[in-house]
């Protein structure tokens, strides 16, 4: 306590001093980090835009000397992937077809398995509800052979359709938890309300819950976009030529390459092949964060 | 008249444990119905089975004269009104209060002029437009009445409606639903753990405690005839006194004796008692002990009693002595001269008490 024998004044200004220190070291550090983080992002932009010349030649952290979108054209459309010199262009529409239908329906079914643990408590609900949420935590790479075993009965196996239900059932788990802990918070009585008022099981979900839960959806399509345009056990285990999906075409590229190494190519397929959920975190970002703490606050 | 509302022998069970037991209730179109008790005595497990919420273990529920213990909630022909008040939150007012004929299939005409009608009575016409999250809590609360107002139902059911608002408004909507029940000539079954509410509102009342019905009765005869010990408690608001006495029969009535905080004990003669055993409580309202020379007729007995505390309320004064080892409150007039610490003649009327049997807390008389 060496401040009480100091004048008022000068400890005042002694104190915000050192706040003042604190906090410009805080900020420094902070921004440290983030350049930390970014580096490598700013080596695969950079690298991207550079020739392959320029790459031999110049130093990995330079910023190019003269910006090209070669690179990118040839990531796109003309990379080999294989025996195949199409670039990722095809492989990118199949993790769209894949990744699209896949959302919605599990999405979809975890919002109505949600609705009915939370809402419909029926002997056993919280036993299943245990069981989806054990689900989710069963590594990929268990479930490969009866998965491969089961598409092959069902007469999907290798094709998109395939994949699409491999994903589906892998995300009912993760979509099942969102929806359940959302609807949890809604009162009961909302739909005790609603059934004297006359409506049914479909008619309390479609005019009542679903409108409530734009949240949760955001939430839910942007975790299960991310699991599933990421993916890459499955899609390389479950798919064959013309099935795959973008992450297992980069893959492709990267490694099928003969003779010198195309880092700028590289490069720019794989930013290419993470742009979609760079995009979709960017555009509903502020609802993720809004999801995640939703149902504290009751409409 | 047929009884709108007939329960028989209703029990309800969560696995081995018995919620409701042997739950007989009816009542008379037009009734207003309050069932009343303490939280947890089952009273709103009991409005769910009524609205078909909850799935009955035993008995039979019949509304309108049909047998409706097995009928599913909307086609019971009921509205409900919840303490949460459950207003769909993304709908606007004006759907929330239609959605219940939206469903039943109502053409838009019909729904149209049902809300409006139902607006005015409610006077939220101005409100049609907003979203729940708008409106205050006696706002909420008139929405979700007029929901159920819409519907014309054969039974309306409350829920603790009122106990979500702040007192002043509850006592105004506490009016205005009696206002609306008399203005209806509608049959309304209402849970309340206020025994204000309860009485105010009343035709009927029933008093439960523990899942067992404990009186049923008129707000008069439940006030002025408790069954038991644990009605005469709960019903009435400074509550009944209940002083151990003993009792001696001769010829002509009752010998009453009450241990008084250290003095000699008090001595009533109760007329009109007869057959009591030798130990009793002594059931006395506290505006059944007046001031000496305030309270005059049949049955009126005076005695002196040292005052362990005055409290002046107003309208009233209230006076707290020792009889019998318990408190014993009287409801005296406002320029009573009582002093604590002192004595004081006070007449208690015997033609308004009640006797309870010490053991089995049942009235005696």
């Amino acid at each position: 306590m060496t401040d009480v024998t100091l004048a008022p004044a000068a400890a005042a200004s002694r104190r915000n001093w050192s706040h003042f220190a604190l906090r410009w070291t805080l900020f420094t550090l902070l921004g440290l980090f983030a350049l930390f983080y970014l580096m490598p992002l700013f080596v695969m932009i950079t690298t991207s835009l550079k020739s392959l010349e320029e790459i031999r030649t110049g130093s990995l952290i330079a910023f190019p000397r003269e910006v090209t979108f070669d690179a990118w054209r040839t990531a796109w459309s003309e990379a080999c992937t294989g025996i195949q010199c199409e670039g990722l262009r095809p492989f990118f529409w199949n993790s769209v077809v894949i990744a699209v239908p896949a959302v919605a329906i599990s999405t979809m079914l975890g919002a109505a398995n949600g609705y009915v643990i939370a809402q419909w408590r029926f002997r056993g609900a919280n036993l299943i509800f245990s069981l989806m949420l054990f689900g989710c935590f069963i590594p990929f790479q268990v479930v490969l052979l009866p998965m491969a075993r089961m598409l092959g009965l069902m007469g999907l196996a290798g094709s998109i359709p395939g994949l699409i239900f491999v994903h589906v059932i892998y995300g009912i788990g993760f979509t099942t938890l969102f929806f359940r802990n959302f609807y949890v918070t809604i009162p009961q009585d909302l739909v005790k309300a609603a059934k004297v008022d006359g409506a049914g099981f479909f008619r309390i979900f479609w005019s009542i819950f679903l409108p409530l839960s734009l949240p949760i959806i955001v939430v839910t399509v942007i975790w299960q976009f991310t699991q599933i345009w990421n993916d890459f056990l499955f899609g390389v285990s479950f798919s064959q030529a013309g099935t795959q999906p973008v992450t297992v075409a980069l893959n492709n590229i990267v490694n099928s390459t003969t003779g010198v190494k195309e880092y700028n190519v590289d490069m720019a397929a794989a930013i290419i092949a993470a742009l979609p959920t760079l995009l979709v975190y960017a555009v509903a970002g502020k609802y993720f964060i809004r999801g995640l703490t939703a149902g504290s606050v009751k409409g | 008249m047929a009884p709108i509302l007939d329960i028989t022998n209703l029990r309800k069970n969560y696995g081995a444990t018995e919620i409701l037991k042997d739950i007989n209730v009816s009542i008379e179109p037009g009734d207003f119905l309050v069932l009343v008790g303490p939280s947890g005595c089952g009273k709103s497990t009991l409005l769910n089975c009524i609205a078909g919420l909850e799935p009955i273990s035993g008995g039979q529920i019949e509304i309108g004269g049909r047998d409706m213990t097995h009928v599913s909630p909307k086609d019971r022909d009921i509205a409900m009104v919840f303490q949460s008040y459950a207003l769909y939150p993304t709908m606007t007012v004006a759907r929330n209060i239609t959605f219940g004929m939206k469903v039943r299939g109502a053409d838009a005409a019909t729904q149209d002029r049902k809300l409006q009608e139902v607006a005015a009575q409610l006077q939220i016409e101005a409100l049609l437009d907003r979203r729940p999250g708008q409106l205050s809590g006696g706002q909420r609360q008139r929405v979700a009445m007029g929901r159920a107002l819409v519907r014309d139902p054969k039974l309306f059911l409350f829920d603790e409606p009122l106990s979500n608002l702040d007192a002043k408004l509850r006592v105004e909507m506490r009016t205005e639903i009696k206002k609306l029940h008399h203005n209806l000539g509608a049959t309304m079954v209402y849970v309340t753990h206020d025994q204000i509410e309860a009485m105010t509102l009343a035709t009927k009342i029933v008093v439960m405690k523990g899942g067992v019905v404990q009186q049923i009765g008129t707000p008069a005869e439940i006030y002025n005839k408790p069954a038991n010990l644990f009605v005469a408690d709960f019903m009435g608001s400074p509550a009944m006194n209940l002083i151990p006495a003993r009792a001696e029969g001769n010829g002509e009535g009752t010998r009453i004796e009450m241990d008084c905080g250290g003095s000699a004990p008090i001595v009533l003669k109760d007329s009109r008692a007869t057959g009591l055993p030798q130990d009793v409580i002594l059931g006395v309202r506290p505006e059944d002990i007046a001031e000496a020379g305030f309270r005059a007729g049949e049955g009126v007995q005076e005695a002196a009693c040292l005052i362990d505390m005055v409290e002046p309320a107003g309208a009233d004064t209230y006076v707290v002595s020792n009889l019998g080892g318990k408190q014993v409150t009287a409801r005296l007039h406002a320029e009573t001269r009582a002093q604590p610490g002192q004595m004081l003649d006070l007449a208690f009327d015997l033609s308004k008490v009640s006797y309870f049997s010490p053991a089995t807390g049942e009235r005696l008389n």
